[in-house]
């Protein structure tokens, strides 16, 4: 089966700045995507290109079996796009929006449509409400609702769960999993490691550039890192980070409470180093799994030392 | 239909009627505004030359001159507050505006009258505000001259001197503004300037809101055609200027008496017309700006010129070349011309053909702009 999404050496330039670079992305049908990468990488940019509210510069592909640049419009209408800013009517009550987007799609009968899709929301009672006085977690949730209400078979939600509190960041996830489980293919960026995890696949993008794709364990095995955990007082900790710092093999020592993360490519000389450093300072050391964050923190770190070289 | 499907037009129609009656400043303002204008223009117009101070300057204290004297006064829009031998005192007092008129009745008044020799009368008004000098001037020579022939028939029996009354001349000078546009003018052209004002503001913003607030994003990703989301944000100021239209139309009848000469389905059409012209207008900027800022900025742009080279303010034929072509390019120039014709006028079909497909004119032009400059996508 074609995939949901097909996209090559996808492009875009704003003046001199090339803001998404040669991105190449699959995506198989039922598969939730993640979408990752620091601010201003260009997952926005690279979203609204695939659904066709940005003109590539460059690259082709297609969208649930349609070109990008020549169907943009046949696109948009089987795809729902869930914007990173909330971009709902604030000036109309959340039944109006539900009403407005009911009626844009011909969803018969209307009434009905916006009325389930309240009750599974949990809002018939706010009905009435102006969609400005949700609070940011329940502007998410109407505007995840509202772009669901006519089945599209292809999401795209960009950082959906922006500002929302970990139980209904976990409920939206539980969602999001539910509309997959029923053939839906969803595209999702975020900040969140959780719920990086919680994909089937990781896209990593970076200024432009798609760094790293594959499932959490792929991306992480082929990061090559090696990670330790070393365990012990407060003040050891602080010195053991201080020592770690620019030592043989050691690329990232990041506390976390009282155990410190410390993470290399080279294994050898890594645990070599952290083994001494703990010896001295009176620490304990063990191996570690490496983290996801682990691997993009490095992979961030990779870019800018290679922007130091080319500088 | 591909590009317009009624149930998304309902949706676009249904979300914008909702927002507009929300936006409650907005709509007060909307019906409002024609309402503050007419009351404030139409005050100028209503202030109607009554008791306006007026210096006599003669020689003669004739019974002649008494009567036409007393003939003005009666006519409640002069009032002698000054009577004077020099002339030059009269000018004085006309230059720093103590009166509006001087009356003239020269010394040889009388006997020109006897001997009817076109016995003349001489009457400068200050013209500054023509609407406050039209009233005074029109019932002038009429007055004068009736008063005359009523005073000569008394003096020299019936029907003997009948012909010598009707040879008066009145002679009339109007100052500093030698044009004079008429009262009635104005009602008709402040709908055009209302009109024009509100409907081009109104729909200049109407995009820009989106983009401002962000909703852009999501309009455009849902599937709504770019000629739906048009009409869908410019059909419900149809409605606006409906209203606005019957509150200017009947305080133009009720308030100030102006006549209707013409076929109300012509007017209306016209109307019809101009407005929708002005709101693809105001949409076309909308389409151009990236602000709501820059959208009042490019109507008031626009706005201006069109107040002060429609003929509104000026009369057009007053205007030097170029300024007229402006003018002709202006879309109020033409419906001045033929909502004055109809109204006033009671000018025909045929009568205002050419201003009918000037707005038409415009209508598609403007729409076919905004449709070209619509931007489907976000780059
Ligand atoms: N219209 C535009 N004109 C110029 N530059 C733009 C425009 N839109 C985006 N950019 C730039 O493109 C880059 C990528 O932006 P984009 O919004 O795609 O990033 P992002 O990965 O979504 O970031 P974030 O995680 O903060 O949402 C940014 O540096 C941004 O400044
Ligand atoms: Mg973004």
């Amino acid at each position: 089966m074609d995939p949901v999404i097909a996209v090559e050496g996808l492009t875009k330039r704003y003046g001199q700045r090339t803001v998404v670079d040669h991105v190449s992305l699959t995506v198989e049908k039922g598969e939730i995507a993640g979408f990752l990468g620091p601010n201003g990488s260009g997952k926005t940019t690279t979203i609204r290109m695939m659904c066709g509210l940005l003109t590539p510069d460059e690259g082709r592909g297609t969208v649930l079996g349609r070109d990008v640049i020549r169907q943009a419009r046949e696109i948009k209408r089987e795809v729902g796009y869930m914007t990173q800013r909330f971009s709902f009517y604030e000036d109309l009550t959340i039944e109006e929006n539900l009403a407005f987007v009911a009626r844009l799609y011909r969803l018969r009968p209307m009434r009905a449509h916006v009325q389930r899709t309240l009750e599974e929301l949990g809002l018939s009672h706010r009905r009435r409400d102006l969609a400005g006085t949700l609070s940011g977690g329940w502007k998410q949730r109407l505007a995840l609702a509202a772009c669901v209400m006519h089945e599209p078979k292809l999401l795209l939600l960009d950082e959906p769960t922006a500002g929302v509190d970990p139980k209904a960041r976990r409920e939206f996830w539980d969602e999001i999993h539910r509309l997959a489980a029923r053939g839906i293919t969803v595209l999702v960026s975020t900040h969140y490691m959780d719920e990086a995890e919680r994909c089937h696949r990781i896209n990593y993008i970076s200024r432009g550039r798609l760094l790293a794709t594959g499932t959490v364990a792929e991306i992480i095995a082929r990061s090559g890192l090696a990670s330790w955990i070393v365990e012990g007082a407060p003040a050891a900790i602080d010195a053991a980070i201080e020592r770690l710092h620019g030592a043989p093999g050691v690329e990232q020592a990041t506390p976390f409470g009282l155990t410190l993360h410390v993470v290399g490519r080279d294994g050898e000389a890594l645990a070599r180093s952290v083994r001494r450093v703990a010896a001295e300072l009176g620490l304990s050391a063990r191996p570690a799994e490496t983290t996801l964050e682990d691997v993009f923190i490095h992979l961030m770190g990779e870019e800018n030392s290679r922007d130091r070289e080319a500088a | 239909m591909r590009w317009l499907a009624w149930h998304r037009l309902w949706a676009m129609l249904v979300k914008e009627f909702v927002q507009m009656r929300r936006d409650r400043v907005t709509f007060a303002m909307m019906l409002g505004v024609p309402l503050i204008q007419l009351v404030l223009f139409g005050f100028a117009i209503n202030n109607d030359p009554k008791k306006l101070p007026a210096a006599l300057v003669t020689t003669s204290e004739d019974q002649f001159t008494r009567a036409i004297v007393t003939a003005l006064e009666n006519t409640g829009y002069y009032r002698f507050t000054h009577i004077l031998i020099s002339a030059e005192k009269a000018d004085l007092l006309i230059d720093n505006g103590t009166v509006s008129f001087v009356v003239t009745i020269p010394s040889d008044f009388a006997r020109r009258v006897m001997t009817e020799e076109r016995p003349q009368i001489l009457i400068e008004a200050d013209a500054t505000d023509p609407s406050v000098a039209s009233g005074a001037i029109s019932t002038l020579s009429t007055v004068s001259a009736n008063a005359l022939r009523r005073e000569l028939a008394a003096t020299a029996g019936a029907g003997a001197v009948a012909g010598g009354g009707a040879a008066l001349e009145a002679v009339v000078h109007r100052r500093y503004n030698p044009e004079g546009v008429t009262q009635f003018n104005i009602v008709p052209g402040l709908l055009g300037v209302i009109l024009q004002m509100t409907m081009v503001m109104m729909t200049a913003m109407a995009l820009t809101r989106e983009v401002e607030r962000g909703t852009m994003e999501n309009l455009l990703a849902l599937p709504a055609t770019p000629l739906e989301i048009m009409l869908g944000k410019v059909l419900p100021f149809l409605v606006v200027g409906a209203g606005q239209v019957v509150v200017v139309l009947v305080a133009a009848r009720v308030l100030f008496g102006v006549p209707m000469a013409g076929d109300m389905r012509l007017l209306l059409a016209g109307i019809l017309i101009f407005v929708l012209a002005l709101i693809f207008l105001g949409y076309t900027f909308s389409t151009l700006a990236r602000t709501q800022m820059q959208a009042m900025q490019l109507s008031f742009f626009f706005f201006l010129p069109s107040i002060l080279l429609s003929g509104f303010a000026f009369p057009f034929r007053g205007m030097p070349g170029w300024a007229q072509a402006i003018g002709e390019a202006l879309p109020l120039t033409h419906f001045l011309r033929l909502v004055r014709g109809v109204m006033l006028k009671g000018a025909d079909l045929h009568t205002v053909s050419s201003q009918i497909a000037a707005l038409i004119g415009f209508a598609v032009l403007f729409a076919a702009l905004a449709l070209i400059r619509f931007r489907r996508t976000l780059d």
